[in-house]
């Protein structure tokens, strides 16, 4: 069983945080750069962490992937930040932005974090300005404000359709300066194989260089994953090409509680898929909906073009289903509802794919207004798909996008293993079952700028001059197991390519873990899935040599803990016996359709503990408490 | 359609490098230029040979990973989009497609179509920041910019950092790269404290960096995928003079008597 505290301060939930401040234990400045500090990931969360460490004065050492620290997955988010500024007088506040998250997230997050996180926010686009982040401005100088879906106010902050790009920017900047102040040490092209625990507290990582293929090790007070999320356990989803689970999952195979696998977005405005050689799908953002209806042909198999179908003939279905919200339902909802009607036969052109139509919009406001918000969008588009948006309507569907679940952390951030952090999209975070537009970067900025940089101090404070070099013999142990792992892939002398592996456990999970899940299909699923494992270490090949750049090696190391992952997350959706936000079990649901929660039974997180190869996995749960927003039924109608 | 390719391969930094031709089938219209290459890599691994390197990562024209020349043109035959972004309907049946990686002496190649760009870090570091600690910090709103100067910045901020300018300049200069970030920040309020030093360290990394001199071919502008303009190479350079001429930040200090 793991023992899980999550060290929730004291007192009324408003004054949590700033209690917790005023009595986190801290290091002084003189003593901060005798620590080491790895952060893995140089996304929004791992970037904004670093360099705040290092600017305390932390000797940091950081690695990613890509071949620089500015390529992170990040970099991609489009539509904006959230922040409750209120700028628009429009009744917005922390309590506010509180209320919509625990409620988007159909009530399956920590209190007490979802608080922290809406009173840190708006600090967040002060920060970002100050780095010279670009936000869109009013005429008159001020920030501008849009609407994002699931909420009633106007709070999302952008930078055109780039907000990602720049926020990480920003980030990745004042890292840099960190670099050249000599503060922080960049290892970029290279990948976490391994965290060492001495003594029950993380002293480091084991990794490998992508460019040399070379296992070397750093010894650290504090390791920080920050490695991002796990959408690509589908193979097709809206992530980048590379994004992966291994630093978590390795993490987790020495002992970190994984929280919640199953809690996995399916975004509802993506490019549908084109063909199997498809290894990514596009995400238009959600932004979208504020001026794009959302319909399909109320007559099954119409093939009539879209602008010879009268009004009437047209299924608004969500303005129709949900008066109130209409286009702007949360994601889970309006992706749940994309997939009702391709269902019941009514996709566009008898294919899976709805309308999102921006001719109304153009009508009202004009092509400029509509192309000044959206057009790098409608270029996006039309640049895939050969269709102007301007001129008919954007074909879309669901797609994977975002995974809620992640290694369990406490108030601190810190994983139920001392000196081990997870932030950002890498840990269960603060979104529940379900996530709202634009605060996942909100999320990963208040981890890595605001909250991270304060509560690190108390578990440092502890171990002040209690070093760990790397001739400690963990080390040499932990580097040999990796080396003897990529041997033994490099070793499969099979037919069949890591991506073809991959793809096919994509397909498995998209039909049985995806946007509505039974009982039976997850069983089925599981079993599935061990047989690709046994395809993966009988009939899988890995080319080229291990001691150079070698991609196919990387992805074959990768698979072996989606595979995992994968197990796991049909095992936790099959468990989690209720329908909550994102998570859809079709045996629990209303009669039209929407989810049925079991608060009594499933009003927890459930962390799971690895017990070993070939052995099942153990569930603890962490009960979570509803006293500043009592439970209530989500409804959007 | 069918294609037929002629893909630089290079061992590693040092090891000299040829073109190796394959041909494809089965390439469809829809398919981007890397899924065309995927397709390219799983033939190669299910006959026994080693797939080709290359970089990419967001796929859809935003994270600067990918760096193909196609053709002898950087990112290919696509207006204003990066190699992912090029749908293989920009060729015809039958074409020959000759694939290159991104070629400068400051951007060593690591494996066939992947090179090291992290000399633009580097530029980063020399002053492509403003300097601040994490912390409260000023309402953003007490700073007003005008929407024509935010959006100026914008459209400077927009470098995705690929290098394209680079390959495509018949000097190798990274003026466009640098420009665009020397003005993103020097358009901004934040940025004036330290925007003549910013111009002239990170104008000298670029030098020391080994790339060469702008001589306005304005190749650069045609091949960058966001659209940078060059007008920032003026407005980088315009900011260059002045710090070199007067360097108005820089305390002087009393005269010395000798
Ligand atoms: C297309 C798209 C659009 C989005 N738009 C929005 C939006 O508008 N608003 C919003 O709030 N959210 C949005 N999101 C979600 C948001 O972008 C992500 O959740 C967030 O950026 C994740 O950031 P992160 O810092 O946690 O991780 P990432 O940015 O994913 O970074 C992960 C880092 O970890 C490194 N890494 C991973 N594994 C290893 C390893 N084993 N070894 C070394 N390094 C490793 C990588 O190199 C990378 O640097 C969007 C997501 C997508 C896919
Ligand atoms: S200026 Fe353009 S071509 Fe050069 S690095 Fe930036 S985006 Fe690429
Ligand atoms: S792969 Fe990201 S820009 Fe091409």
């Amino acid at each position: 069983m793991l023992e899980l505290d999550a060290s929730i301060p004291e007192g009324d939930i408003r004054e949590k945080w700033r209690n917790h401040l005023e009595h986190v234990k801290l290091v002084g400045p003189r003593n901060r750069p005798k620590y080491d500090i790895v952060v893995v990931g140089t996304g929004l969360a791992g970037a904004a962490a670093a360099s705040s460490l290092a600017a305390q004065g932390y000797r940091v050492h950081v690695m990613c992937f890509q071949d620089s620290s500015r390529r992170a997955h990040s970099i991609a988010a489009q539509g904006g930040i959230n922040a409750p500024k209120n700028y628009r007088n429009d009744g917005d506040g922390v309590y506010r932005l509180f209320y919509d998250t625990q409620k988007g997230g159909d009530f399956r997050a920590r209190e007490a974090n979802v608080w922290r996180l809406a009173e840190v926010a708006t600090g967040i686009i002060d920060q970002c300005a100050a780095q010279g982040v670009p936000f869109a401005r009013e005429y008159g100088g001020q920030l501008a404000n849009r609407s994002f879906g699931g909420v009633l106010v106007e709070r999302t902050f952008y930078c055109r359709g780039q907000t990602g790009q720049q926020l990480m920017l920003g980030a990745y900047q004042a890292l840099h300066q960190q670099v050249a102040a000599g503060n922080a040490v960049m290892y970029p092209r290279t990948e976490l194989q391994d965290v060492v625990n001495i003594d029950g507290r993380c002293r480091g990582v084991v990794y490998r260089c992508l460019q040399t293929g070379e296992i070397r090790s750093i010894a650290a007070d504090a390791v920080v994953l920050a490695t991002g999320g796990y959408g690509n356990v589908f193979f097709q989803s809206t992530n980048a090409f590379n994004c992966n689970v291994t630093a978590a999952w390795r993490a987790h195979k020495r002992g970190a509680g994984f929280a919640n696998p199953c809690y996995v977005q399916i975004h509802p405005t993506c490019i549908p898929v084109s063909g199997d050689f498809q290894c990514k799908l596009t995400l238009m953002s959600e932004s979208l909906r504020n001026d794009g209806r959302v319909w399909v042909p109320k007559k099954p198999g119409d093939t009539r073009r879209p602008e010879q179908i009268p009004e009437d003939e047209r299924y608004y279905y969500l303005e129709e289903r949900y008066p109130s919200f209409g286009n702007l339902v949360p994601r889970d909802v309006a992706a749940r509802n994309a997939k009702y009607v391709c269902d019941e036969g009514l996709g566009v052109d008898g294919k899976r794919q709805v309308y999102l139509d921006f001719a109304d919009a153009i009508r009202d406001r004009g092509e400029n207004v509509i192309g000044e918000r959206y057009g790098n969008l409608f270029d996006m588009y039309e640049e895939i798909t050969t269709d102007s948006p301007y001129k008919v309507p954007m074909r879309i569907f669901p797609a994977v996008h975002y995974c809620m679940g992640g290694l369990w952390v406490d108030y601190n951030l810190m994983t139920n293993i001392p000196g081990l952090y997870a932030i950002g999209e890498a840990n269960f975070s603060d979104h529940g079952a379900n996530r709202l537009g634009a605060s996942s970067l909100m999320q990963c900025l208040a981890d890595g700028y605001m909250i991270l940089p304060q509560t690190i101090n108390d578990s440092l404070h502890d171990i002040y001059m209690d070093k760990v070099t790397t001739d400690h013999p963990a080390f040499a142990a932990h580097e040999q197991s990796v080396r003897d792992h990529i041997a033994g892939l490099m070793a499969r002398r099979g037919s069949r390519s890591p991506m073809a592996i991959h793809k096919e456990l994509g397909e498995v999970m998209w039909h049985h873990c995806g946007m509505a899940r039974t009982a039976e299909g997850l069983t089925e699923a599981m079993g599935k899935i061990d047989s690709l494992k046994h395809a993966c270490e009988h009939d899988m090949v890995v080319p080229g040599r291990a001691d150079t750049t070698n991609q196919a090696l990387e992805r074959a190391g990768r698979l072996g803990d989606f595979l995992d992952l994968a197990h796991l997350m049909c095992r936790d959706a099959l468990e989690r016996d209720e329908s909550c936000g994102c998570h859809f079990r079709e045996e629990h649901q209303t009669d039209d359709g929407e989810v049925v929660r079991n608060d009594e039974a499933f009003g927890n997180v459930a962390v799971w503990e690895w017990k070993g190869e070939g052995s099942p996995h153990e569930k603890t749960t962490e009960a979570l408490s509803f006293d500043a927003l009592p439970l209530m039924t989500r409804s959007y109608k | 359609m069918r294609v037929i390719l002629h893909v630089w391969r290079q061992d590693g930094p040092e090891a000299s490098g040829g073109f190796e031709r394959h041909e494809l089938s089965a390439v469809e219209p829809d398919m981007s230029f890397l899924e065309m290459l995927d397709t390219l890599n799983e033939q190669l691994i299910s006959n026994g040979h080693d797939p080709v390197t290359f970089d990419s990562d967001c796929r859809e024209g935003i994270c600067g990973a990918c760096s193909c020349v196609i053709n002898g043109r950087p990112h290919g035959p696509g207006h204003k989009s990066t190699t992912c972004q090029i749908r293989m309907r920009a060729f015809c049946d039958g074409d020959e497609i000759w694939i290159e990686p991104f070629r400068s002496g400051a951007f060593p190649v690591v494996k066939d179509l992947m090179v090291d760009r992290t000399a633009f870090d580097r530029i980063i570091e020399a002053g492509g920041y403003i300097s601040t600690h994490s912390g409260p910090k000023p309402e953003p709103n007490a700073s007003l910019v005008p929407h024509s100067i935010a959006e100026e910045a914008m459209d400077a901020a927009e470098c995705i950092g690929c290098g394209a300018c680079v390959a495509a300049c018949p000097n190798a200069a990274a003026m466009l790269f640098t420009a665009a970030k020397v003005s993103h920040l020097g358009l901004l309020p934040q940025g004036q404290p330290e925007r003549w030093k910013r111009a002239r360290s990170m104008v000298e990394k670029m030098d020391e960096e080994g790339f060469g001199a702008c001589t306005n071919f304005a190749e650069c502008q045609d091949a960058c995928p966001k659209g940078v303009s060059i007008r920032f190479i003026g407005r980088m350079n315009r900011d260059y003079m002045k710090a070199a001429l007067c360097e108005p930040e820089t305390r002087q200090g009393p005269l010395k008597a000798h």
